[in-house]
C-alpha cells in the first residue's frame, strides 16, 4: 500500500507522455536555461558545502567541548526549518536592509547560498557520522608515527571517511537540486539567472504542462541516480574499510 | 646508554594509575589482569593520554610533548594498520622503511593490503612500521594476544630475538605471564594501577610478594596458619590438611606451590616429598606436551606420558605430592 502510494506520482510523470516527448520537451528554451542554472548553482553550492562542511564535521566529530551539542543542533536546524523561514532568514541576513547589507539577493549567488543553506546539513550530518566511525586507534597510531593533526586529517581521516563523505555529498546534492522555497524568496525566479529546474516547473506547469512534466522527469532521474550512489557508497565500500575496534585494557 | 625514566599518574575510573619505572636497554614486561591500567601506562608514555609526573628519555623531558614529537615505536593490540595503505605505505608512514621489511621477513608483502595478511604477518608489519620511525623507545601492547597458539609460539621466539638485537628501552604489556617471562628481562606486576613487584621472572616465581603475584606466575595459592616445628614450618590449611615448608613464617600465610613441582600418584608415594594432599580430579587439560591436572585445590602439571601411565580421568581419587622446599610462604 505504502509503496504504491509512494510510487504512483513518480510513475504518473513517466506514464502520462511518451519518453520521446519528454526528451523533446527538454529542448524548450525555458527547460534548457533552467537545467544550466540548476547544474551551475548546485555544483557551486556543493563545492561550498564540502569545503566548509568537511573541516566543521571533523572538528565536531573529534573534539569534545562545551556547547558541542548546541552546535550540532544549529547545523541540523535547516533540516526541519520551513523553506519560507530559510528564505526570510537569508533575506534578513544578506538583504540590502539586512544584517550584512549586501546586494546578493536576486542574483545567481543568492541561489547558490540558498541551496548551500538547505542542503549543508545533509552533508555535515553524514560527514560527522563517518568521522565518528573512524577507529580511534588508527588516529592514535598515526600520531605515534609522527603525524601532527593536519597530516592525520589528510592522510588517515579523510581517505578512510571518503565513502561516507561521498554519500553525504550525494544526499546534499539531491536535496539542493530540489530546493524551491528559500530560492524563490531569496533569489526570485528569473529565467537564465536564478530560475532553477524546480522553479521552472512551477512557472511552466500552468503554461505548458508537458515541459513542466519533462523537467520533473529529469529531476526524478537525477534524484534516483544520486540515491543509488548513496547506497553504493554506504554499503558497497565502507564495510571492508572498517577495521576491528580495539578492546585494550 | 639508552634509558627511559618514567614517573606518571593518570586518573582512571576506579583508581589512579601511578607508576615509577626506569627502563634501560632492556625489555620490561608489565603484566596484570585486564583493567589494571596496563594499556593506559603505554598510552601515557606515548602521550596519547594526559598524565601528571614526567617521562624522560635519554635525558630529554617528554612530559609536555604531543605524541607526534615523542620518539616512540608503538605496536597496538590489534596492530592498527591503516586499511587504505599497502604494507609499504603503512611502514613508510612513519619513516624511511630502509631494509626493515626484509629484516622482518615481509619484503614479499610490500604491495599487499592489511586485510589480505595473516595475523602473524600483520604483527610483523606493525613492528616494522614502529621501527621505521627509528624510535628511542618501543611500546608493545599485547603483541601476541591476537595470534592463534601455533603462530604465537613462532612470533614469540622471533620477537624476543628482535628485541634483544634492537637493545631499545622496551615496555611490553601482556596479561600472560608465560609471554612476559619469554620476552622480557624483567617483569612488573600491575594491580589496580600500582606496580606491586618488579623483578626477573624467576624472582617473581621464587619470592612473590603477594598471593596475587604468585597466582599470576602460575602458582597454586593455599590459605592457612603457620607455626614453627623444629627446623621447618608447619601450615594447617583451611581444609584441615597440614603441609610443611622450608620457608620461615608464623601466623596467617599463603602457601604457594607451582604446578611443575607437584607429582601425582594413585597411592601415597614413598619418595622424599613431605607434602601429600588427597583429592578427586576435577579437570584434565592438555597444555602443549603436558597435562594440567587439578586435584582438589592443587593443580599439577605432569608430562603426557605420566598422565598416560596413570590413566587419569575426572573423578579419580589421586594424591598430589611436593617437597617442603617447593612450598613458598607469603605472610599475609
Amino acid at each position: 500500500m505504502a509503496l504504491t502510494f509512494l510510487a504512483l506520482p513518480v510513475l504518473a510523470i513517466f506514464l502520462r507522455v511518451s519518453p520521446t516527448t519528454l526528451v523533446h520537451e527538454l529542448s524548450d528554451p525555458v527547460a534548457r536555461d533552467a537545467l544550466v542554472v540548476s547544474l551551475r548553482t548546485s555544483a557551486l553550492a556543493q563545492v561550498l558545502v564540502v569545503a566548509l562542511g568537511t573541516p566543521t564535521a571533523y572538528l565536531l566529530a573529534t573534539r569534545r567541548f562545551r556547547g558541542r551539542n548546541v552546535l550540532l543542533t544549529v547545523v541540523e536546524l535547516p533540516l526541519v526549518l520551513p523553506p519560507a523561514v530559510a528564505g526570510i532568514g537569508l533575506l534578513a541576513a544578506f538583504g540590502r536592509t539586512g544584517l550584512l547589507s549586501t546586494s546578493i539577493p536576486f542574483t545567481q549567488l543568492a541561489v547558490v547560498l540558498a541551496i548551500a543553506f538547505v542542503s549543508a546539513p545533509f552533508f555535515v550530518r553524514t560527514a560527522v557520522a563517518s568521522f565518528e566511525a573512524l577507529d580511534p586507534t588508527l588516529i592514535a597510531a598515526a600520531r605515534t608515527l609522527g603525524a601532527g593533526p593536519w597530516r592525520v586529517f589528510l592522510r588517515i581521516a579523510l581517505p578512510l571517511a571518503a565513502s561516507g563523505l561521498g554519500a553525504g555529498l550525494a544526499l546534499s546534492f539531491a536535496r539542493g537540486l530540489g530546493e524551491f522555497g528559500a530560492t524563490i524568496m531569496f533569489a526570485g525566479s528569473l529565467q537564465r539567472l536564478t530560475q532553477t529546474l524546480s522553479l521552472a516547473i512551477y512557472a511552466e506547469f500552468a503554461r505548458n504542462f508537458d515541459v513542466a512534466l519533462a523537467m520533473g522527469a529529469l529531476l526524478v532521474a537525477f534524484s534516483f541516480i544520486l540515491l543509488l550512489v548513496v547506497k553504493w557508497l554506504s554499503f558497497g565500500w565502507t564495510s571492508p574499510f572498517r577495521s576491528v575496534p580495539s578492546s585494550s585494557a | 646508554m639508552a634509558e627511559l625514566r618514567l614517573d606518571v599518574a593518570v586518573p582512571l575510573r576506579a583508581f589512579e594509575l601511578r607508576v615509577a619505572l626506569d627502563v634501560g636497554a632492556e625489555t620490561v614486561a608489565v603484566v596484570g589482569p585486564s583493567g589494571a591500567g596496563k594499556s593506559t601506562l603505554l598510552r601515557a608514555v606515548a602521550g596519547l593520554v594526559p598524565s601528571r609526573g614526567h617521562v624522560r628519555v635519554n635525558g630529554d623531558d617528554w612530559s609536555s610533548l604531543p605524541p607526534e614529537r615523542r620518539s616512540v615505536g608503538f605496536v597496538f593490540q590489534d596492530y592498527a594498520l591503516f586499511p587504505h595503505l599497502s604494507v609499504r605505505g603503512n611502514v613508510a608512514f612513519g619513516g624511511e622503511p630502509g631494509n626493515v621489511l626484509e629484516r622482518l621477513g615481509i619484503g614479499h608483502l610490500a604491495d599487499a593490503r592489511p586485510r589480505d595478511l595473516s595475523g602473524g604477518e600483520r604483527q610483523r608489519v606493525a613492528l616494522a612500521r614502529a621501527l621505521a620511525r627509528k624510535p628511542q623507545v618501543l611500546l608493545l601492547d599485547e603483541p601476541l594476544a591476537a595470534l592463534d597458539p601455533h603462530t604465537r609460539d613462532t612470533i614469540r621466539v622471533e620477537l624476543r630475538a628482535t628485541l634483544r638485537e634492537l637493545g631499545l628501552p622496551t615496555i611490553v604489556v601482556t596479561h600472560d605471564f608465560v609471554d612476559a617471562a619469554a620476552l622480557a628481562d624483567r617483569v612488573g606486576v600491575l594491580v589496580d594501577g600500582k606496580l606491586v613487584q618488579v623483578g626477573r621472572a624467576d624472582e617473581l616465581i621464587s619470592a612473590p610478594v603477594s598471593p596475587f603475584v604468585a597466582r599470576f606466575a602460575g602458582g597454586n595459592v593455599l590459605h592457612g596458619a603457620a607455626r614453627r616445628v623444629d627446623t621447618l614450618t608447619s601450615v594447617e590449611l583451611d581444609d584441615r590438611n597440614v603441609i610443611v615448608s622450608s620457608d620461615d613464617a608464623v601466623g596467617e600465610v599463603a602457601a604457594v606451590v607451582y604446578p611443575w613441582d607437584v607429582t601425582l600418584s594413585r597411592a601415597l608415594p614413598s619418595d622424599s616429598a613431605q607434602n601429600h594432599v588427597q583429592g578427586s580430579v576435577t579437570s584434565v587439560v592438555p597444555v602443549a606436551n603436558r597435562m594440567r591436572v587439578t586435584v582438589g585445590a592443587v593443580t599439577a602439571e605432569i608430562t603426557a606420558e605420566s598422565a598416560q601411565r596413570l590413566q587419569i580421568r575426572e573423578g579419580d581419587l589421586l594424591v598430589a605430592s611436593w617437597k617442603a622446599t617447593a612450598t613458598r610462604l607469603v605472610a599475609l
